[in-house]
């Protein structure tokens, strides 16, 4: 409710009395040698307390995901335009504006490097120590010689995305007595990962860096790794005054990573009658200057480059790679959406090769469960791959164009541009396939408590709620298995273990499990008390409705008269069944589970102005079990038009290493007119490893849908279109 | 420069820098945090507030250019602590995920109805389209106001 009477307190909202304002400094060359750091003017500006650069970080001096590479602030050289440098602390935000200006710092400007594949030849030199390779992943599986009857080969690109979160990175600093440690509100994914860094950068223990959740807006990836986090809590502890940072929209495009951009080269062999039978693929993952979460997102975009489809043999080369563009990480769909661009364009080119539609090309080599991947690892998981495409199949088309349509439902829309006679329209198939969870051996684990009193449960996790419902979905475990009809969310912070990451279309599934693991267990407590207390065996008791009744004979009680006086508190700690690394050929189980989805889109192309209006998407998702309709289409509806923003809008342009466009005017987000119809249906098996029997369900709505919708384009035009997003320059030029 | 401004009913009186944006004056001054910036570009609607009635982005109005005008933001829809029909719609239909976008996407959709009661799915995406959503897709966000126009 607080959120639509304007009560709820995003990051932005945060305030301290007596709070100075932080601001970054950033280079303007995406690479270049620094000079020198002349702080004195800056210093004269009065109202500026603080300025910190790379020497005044006392711990480490890097920070990172995965690979601790990229500096808290530059000192020797920036590699990417927008990389921080320094920071300010001072009494207004213009105070800190005008000290950034008066911070003079000599370059020496570099040639940088911006392309992936040039970056890795040995004439290219290094741009970071660590070198330009992050990493490179083979997969080798079956016969490595077999030439198909058919064989259709293609190179692809994708463009790179932003989250585009609405809710702009903004954080509050408060430093303990003594600067001893420091107190943080912060819009993160995960708030543990994040005390782990800013502590390690501070050179404080981890107990001495508190964190605790601020409203986010939204996040999608770009707020798994940190942005101000560690800058801020510096400019704290050196001024021992409350520090505010928050970024603008230019900024924040600077500030957080992006989708990679990839370029893929693949071929398909098949038999005659459509059997995928080999994949050969490179692929190059630009993960910019520093690396990220790049090479979990190179092993996603390898292990999932069959697609959802059976195929014995392969050849894959991924690689993850290092320029001076800007960083990218995690963004939804995580590696598979690259990957699933290049496989469905495949997949249609090999239909048309075989004389087979889109539908039948897709359902002769539909994966089942048991079936092996291209890892080796057999897919356990509930697996309605075929059953997802007829689904889809069977959603009703839209009604074609009427020549006396509205013009609002033309291509072009309020721009009157197009008249219905030049409009063409396409329709075009993607599937999916997307890992769940954490993969590679990583020990994922999310912790809940419940404590139950006088039949109101409270609940205490770490899990960052961004906006998917776990506030919602918590509860509604709790109320389920307690019979309460009262419960309450503690503060979500770091006073409590680790919920890992939101993201990964883990937590449903992950904190979930933890909070259904921590009712369980408190439910058995009651159950042995009430037992106790009126000597009964608590293995007849159960919880119906709101009261706990004796399985055999007449005995009732509510669960607040059963729970009235006492304190049951429990903690519960769920894991995932642990997962492998991959060997040197790309083989091992290093995914926990997958889930699946089809779309089939609809479009009106006006060919001549190169326009596109995305009519109708038809899909059928696999969920296993849907906990909460309407957050679950939500989920859906929502990562559709991000899909679709890939497909045909969005894209970070950049020149040289240069972002040309880091704004809202020029960097294009779907509105409601750019959203299209959604007709989707939920496909409920549920999935015997989930602890609820749902799947995560955020992920897969935005993957398939980018080639769905290329795919209806090509369909309309008959052009290749092999990159996205796709322009209205490279349809109708 | 003095500005007497009327938000949410009350009149404030105070003297702000020409340069000074509505929205900074709304949230910084007054305090008033419920309307957000989301772009600082004009393109995002996140700072929808009404300014004598009529929806407008907040950051695109200097507050001096707000001087003697009655402004309405999202704290101020609800009426003696009774929720404006448009703020149930969306808590009822699950027009928000992560909410930043909904104070303004509100103030957007209540200035729409106002000019147009029982406006067609099209005519509610048209008047919306200066307002971006990247969570919900914006299907829930057009079943929340065509549902609050209905119970007009």
């Amino acid at each position: 409710m607080a959120k639509v009477t304007g009560q709820f307190e995003f990051s932005s909202d945060l305030h301290a009395e007596n709070m100075l304002w932080g601001a970054t400094l950033r280079s303007p060359h995406p690479y270049a040698r620094i000079a020198n750091i002349d702080l004195s003017a800056a210093y004269k500006i009065s109202g500026v307390e603080a300025i910190i650069t790379a020497e005044d970080v006392p711990g480490k001096k890097t920070y990172g995901l995965i690979s601790s590479d990229q500096p808290v602030f530059a000192s020797d050289f920036v590699r990417y335009m927008g990389e921080p440098i320094a920071a300010v602390a001072a009494d207004h935000p213009e105070t800190c504006r005008r000290a950034l200006a008066a911070i003079k710092i000599d370059y020496e400007v570099l040639q940088p490097v911006t392309d992936a594949e040039l970056a890795l030849s040995p004439s290219t030199k290094p741009i970071h120590p660590d070198g330009n390779l992050i990493r490179h992943q083979r997969i080798i599986a079956g016969d490595q010689n077999l030439q198909g009857e058919v064989v259709v080969e293609g190179v692809y690109e994708v463009g790179m995305q932003d989250q585009a979160f609405l809710g702009l990175e903004a954080a509050l600093a408060m430093p303990d007595p003594g600067g001893t440690g420091v107190e943080m509100w912060v819009a993160t994914q995960w708030l543990h990962e994040d005390r782990k860094q800013i502590a390690a950068c501070l050179g404080l223990a981890e107990s001495k860096v508190r964190l605790t959740l601020s409203g986010v807006g939204g996040a999608f990836g770009a707020r798994e790794d940190i942005s101000l986090q560690v800058h801020c809590a510096l400019l704290a502890l050196r001024t021992s005054r409350p520090i505010k940072m928050q970024y603008g929209r230019e900024e924040s495009f600077f500030g957080h990573v992006h989708r990679h951009p990839a370029k893929i080269y693949i071929r398909h062999h098949a038999s005659r009658t459509g059997v995928l039978q080999r994949i050969e693929a490179k692929m190059y993952f630009d993960g910019g200057a520093y690396a990220s979460t790049s090479s979990a997102v190179l092993i996603n975009g390898v292990t999932h480059i069959q697609g959802p489809y059976k195929c014995s043999n392969a050849t894959v080369d991924g690689y993850a790679v290092r320029t001076n563009n800007p960083p990218c990480g995690a963004m939804r769909g995580f590696g598979v959406v690259q990957a699933c661009y290049a496989h469905e364009s495949q997949m249609d080119k090999l239909a048309q090769a075989c004389n087979l539609s889109p539908v039948e090309i897709r359902l002769i080599n539909a994966m089942q469960t048991g079936d092996k991947l291209i890892t080796g690892q057999v897919v356990e998981s509930v697996a309605p791959v075929a059953r997802c495409i007829r689904e889809t199949d069977a959603i009703a088309m839209p009604a074609p164009l009427a020549l006396d349509a509205d013009p609002l439902e033309l291509v072009g829309g309020t721009g009157l541009t197009s008249l219905p006679e030049n409009i063409v329209r396409g329709v075009g198939w993607g599937v999916s396939i997307k890992n769940l969870m954490y993969s590679e051996s990583f020990d994922d684990f999310a912790v809940a408590r419940c404590q139950l009193s006088d039949g109101v449960a409270t609940l205490k996790y770490a899990t960052v709620e961004v906006g998917q419902g776990f506030v919602v979905l918590a509860p509604q475990i709790a109320r389920t298995i307690l019979g309460v009809d009262e419960v309450v969310l503690d503060t979500v912070d770091t006073g409590i273990g680790s919920a890992g990451s939101t993201s990964a279309s883990r937590q449903t599934w992950m904190s979930g499990g933890a909070v259904d693991g921590a009712c369980r267990l408190v439910r058995q407590r009651l159950f042995e008390h009430v037992g106790a207390k009126f000597n009964i065996d608590p293995m007849r008791l159960v919880v119906e409705d709101t009261d706990i009744v004796d399985m055999i004979g007449d005995f009732r009680i509510s669960v607040i008269e059963a729970s009235t006086g006492v304190v049951i508190d429990e903690t519960f700690e769920h894991h995932h069944r642990p997962t492998e690394e991959l060997d040197a050929n790309g083989q091992g189980n290093c995914h926990v589970a997958f889930a699946f989805v089809a779309h089939r889109a609809v479009v009106d192309v006006d060919v001549e102005l190169g326009l596109v209006k995305v009519i109708q998407i038809a899909t059928a998702q696999d969920v296993g079990r849907v906990l909460n309709p309407v957050a679950a289409l939500g989920q859906i509806e929502g990562g559709i038009a991000q899909g679709l923003g890939l497909a045909i809008m969005e894209e970070i342009v950049l020149e040289n290493g240069k972002m040309r466009n880091p704004s809202f005017t020029d960097y294009l987000l779907p509105t409601a007119l750019d959203a299209p119809k959604v007709v989707a249906v939920m496909i409920e098996e549920p999935e015997p490893q989930a602890p609820l029997g749902a799947k995560g369900i955020g992920e897969p709505p935005c993957i398939s849908v980018t080639p769905a919708i290329a795919a209806a384009i090509r369909d309309a035009t008959g052009k290749e279109l092999p990159r996205v997003p796709i322009r209205p320059q490279d349809i109708c030029l | 420069m003095k500005v007497s401004i009327t938000v949410n009913g009350k009149e404030h009186h105070g003297d702000v820098e020409p340069r000074t944006l509505l929205v900074h004056y709304i949230r910084e001054v007054l305090g008033l945090t419920g309307t957000n910036v989301g772009c600082d570009s004009s393109s995002c609607g996140a700072c929808t507030i009404h300014m004598n009635g009529e929806a407008v982005k907040s950051c695109t109005i200097l507050a001096v250019q707000a001087d003697g005008s009655n402004v309405t933001t999202i704290e101020g829809l609800a009426k003696d602590g009774v929720m404006h029909p448009m703020q149930t719609a969306f808590m009822e239909n699950h027009g928000l995920q992560c909410g930043y976008c909904t104070p303004g996407m509100v103030m957007a959709a209540v200035g729409l109805l106002n000019e147009n009661p029982k406006p067609t799915e099209e005519q509610v995406r048209v008047g919306l389209e200066g307002n971006l959503c990247r969570c919900t897709g914006y299907h829930n966000i057009v079943k929340s106001v065509l549902a609050a126009a209905g119970s007009k």
